[in-house]
């Protein structure tokens, strides 16, 4: 299997260049600050204490998860190419589609090893402060294959990126720009057109399918349906029931596959 | 058996013309050498052998494969131009790595790393290596899998003497073995007499393709004989045959191919004043600047390009 060859590879750089350990130490610390302070001010009000944290590390993740999959993307063809180390590659006997994937599988195995470890941390903690009675664990494993699946789409964006642009200063800038975009700008765009709106049509038909059509939101709304942590939280609950769950799952599986495919057309017509 | 042939081959980069017309067939077991000015279209045409450029007219076929399909790709062991690798691995995890994908016996990865001169160096990482181990890397995985055509750009380059000598040693192994190589170089004195034969690229196309010694006939150029006599015969010499005085004690004469041996007749009737004789032939450089001149004239008249 020439993929796991490459996956093989691609494992043993990561490790080397310490995305391993960054990513691992990012979701870890996060997660155990989360877990620890997200009960505090809540008290005991009856929720699942788990649900908090969940709550908490949604909220964080969708910052951070995109930020990692770009960060371990967007260097992948252009940076090869730069090297002069793609064009070697290229003469072994296995197609870009392999190398694709190859990559691809690697480093979403460094990013979900990365959730794993912060998930894990955060329903150690859990049980070890409220006990392990009672708590309900589906939302920890929806929250983790969730993050994978946004994990993906922004991997397949990076390498999109990446063999588009060829150059890896530049890819570095755009992937930041289409980061900053996708977590801040857009959520922020969606409220002031809600707010401009006022309750018309647009926020009730045209509202909840731009919402999911962001990963990062759809990955929001499938993780914390009805909770009014904020105001944003709060408007994207009630969208949240108009596009319903079939909406966020599509919008979480097209985005990666539809990156990916992209990726792998432009990657085709790179000539190293 | 033809193993790599190359009919009729041209490239345009939009309007550009890198390659032009190029045929020439590579055999196994041939060593063939292309040489070339910078821009004369030899990476390109290396490329497009191994498909990482497509092919503007003529074609080139791999054991009878298109370049780069999966059977050409696994016969083929490419060194490319100022070779990298990433710098996060060892020497020895990368060679894997390539064995791996070319579905070479892992163990073969230490025969070449011996045979190349790193196993000393194998498990650093390769970002220490100097230029000239990176290109020993680069040549052990050229060889990984014992290669049906071996493509080496540049191969001696950041290389010192005696490792450019155990290079040269290595491609005789492999031609010896039936690997079709061809190789371009600009340190023509090494090539002299590494190769079964010479093709010369200039301006994207192929102005001569032909062993050293008939490169030699067919450019008609002047052997250059140093002749060293007794002083007293070297006025005589000069008056008789010709030539020029040097230093007082010896006379340097120039002829043609077809002429030689007459001419060493000549000189060897003058007899014990003959002290030594030095025999010059046009150096690969005096070759090389005369076939790339000759037919830049002649490239622009043709037609095709």
């Amino acid at each position: 299997m020439l993929v796991l060859t490459i996956v093989r590879l691609e494992l043993l750089i990561a490790r080397r260049n310490m995305w391993v350990a960054t990513s691992v130490i990012l979701m870890g610390l996060f997660t155990v600050v989360l877990t620890l302070t997200g009960g505090a001010p809540t008290g005991t009000l009856g929720v699942d204490p788990l649900m908090i944290a969940v709550t908490s590390i949604t909220t964080l993740s969708v910052y951070l998860i995109p930020l990692i999959g770009l960060l371990l993307s967007f260097d992948a063809i252009a940076g090869e190419a730069e090297r002069g180390t793609l064009a070697l590659s290229l003469t072994y006997p296995l197609s870009r589609a392999e190398i694709l994937i190859g990559k691809f599988l690697a480093h979403l195995i460094v990013l979900g090893f990365a959730v794993a470890v912060g998930l894990l941390l955060t329903a150690g903690l859990t049980i070890w402060q409220h006990g392990g009675g009672g708590i309900s664990y589906f939302p920890l494993i929806k929250l983790f294959a969730t993050s994978l699946a946004l994990g993906a789409a922004f991997l397949g964006i990076g390498y999109l990126v990446s063999s588009l642009v060829r150059q890896t200063g530049v890819a570095s800038g755009v992937v930041i720009v289409i980061w900053l975009v996708c977590v801040v700008l857009y959520d922020l765009g969606l409220l002031g057109a809600l707010v401009a709106d006022d309750g018309g049509a647009f926020t009730k038909t045209v509202f909840p399918w731009l919402l999911v059509a962001n990963p990062a939101d759809a990955f929001r709304l499938i993780n914390m349906p009805d909770i009014s942590v904020s105001v944003l939280a709060s408007g994207i609950g009630a969208a949240g029931a108009a596009s319903g769950l079939a909406g966020q799952l599509a919008s979480l599986l097209l985005w990666p596959t539809l990156a990916l495919f992209f990726a792998w057309l432009t990657f085709r017509r790179v000539e190293p | 058996m033809v193993i790599l042939e190359i009919e009729n081959v041209g490239k345009k980069y939009g309007p550009l013309e890198t390659v032009c017309g190029v045929s020439f067939p590579v055999a196994a077991g041939e060593r063939v050498a292309l040489l070339g000015h910078n821009g004369a279209g030899k990476t390109t045409l290396m490329r497009m052998i191994l498909g990482l450029t497509t092919i503007t007219s003529g074609q080139i076929r791999v054991l009878g494969t298109a370049p780069g399909s999966r059977k050409a790709r696994t016969a083929t062991g490419f060194l490319p131009e100022s070779v990298a690798f990433h710098g996060a691995l060892t020497g020895r995890e990368q060679l894997r790595h390539f064995a791996r994908l070319k579905k070479a016996p892992v163990k073969q990865v230490d025969e070449l790393l011996n045979r190349v001169g790193l196993d000393h160096a194998a498990d650093r990482k390769i970002r220490t290596y100097s230029k000239g181990m990176r290109q020993r890397v680069g040549l052990a995985q050229a060889l990984l899998g014992k290669p049906q055509l071996a493509l080496l750009d540049e191969p001696t380059s950041g290389l010192d003497p005696i490792s450019r000598h155990e290079f040269y040693d290595i491609v005789d192994d492999l031609a010896n073995n039936g690997t079709a190589v061809l190789l371009s170089s600009h340190a023509l004195t090494e090539l002299e007499l590494r190769t079964d034969r010479i093709a010369i690229m200039s301006k994207g196309a192929l102005v001569a393709n032909d062993t050293l010694s008939n490169l030699r006939l067919g450019a008609q150029m002047s052997i250059r004989i140093k002749v060293t006599l007794e002083t007293g015969a070297v006025e005589r010499m000069i008056s008789e045959i010709g030539g020029e005085r040097m230093n007082g004690k010896s006379v340097t004469l120039t002829c043609l191919q077809d002429e030689k041996i007459a001419l060493l007749g000549r000189i060897s009737s003058y007899g014990p004043a003959v002290k030594d004789i030095d025999i010059i032939p046009a150096s690969l450089d005096d070759l090389y600047r005369h076939y790339s001149q000759k037919t830049a004239s002649e490239i622009s008249e043709a037609a095709s390009c």
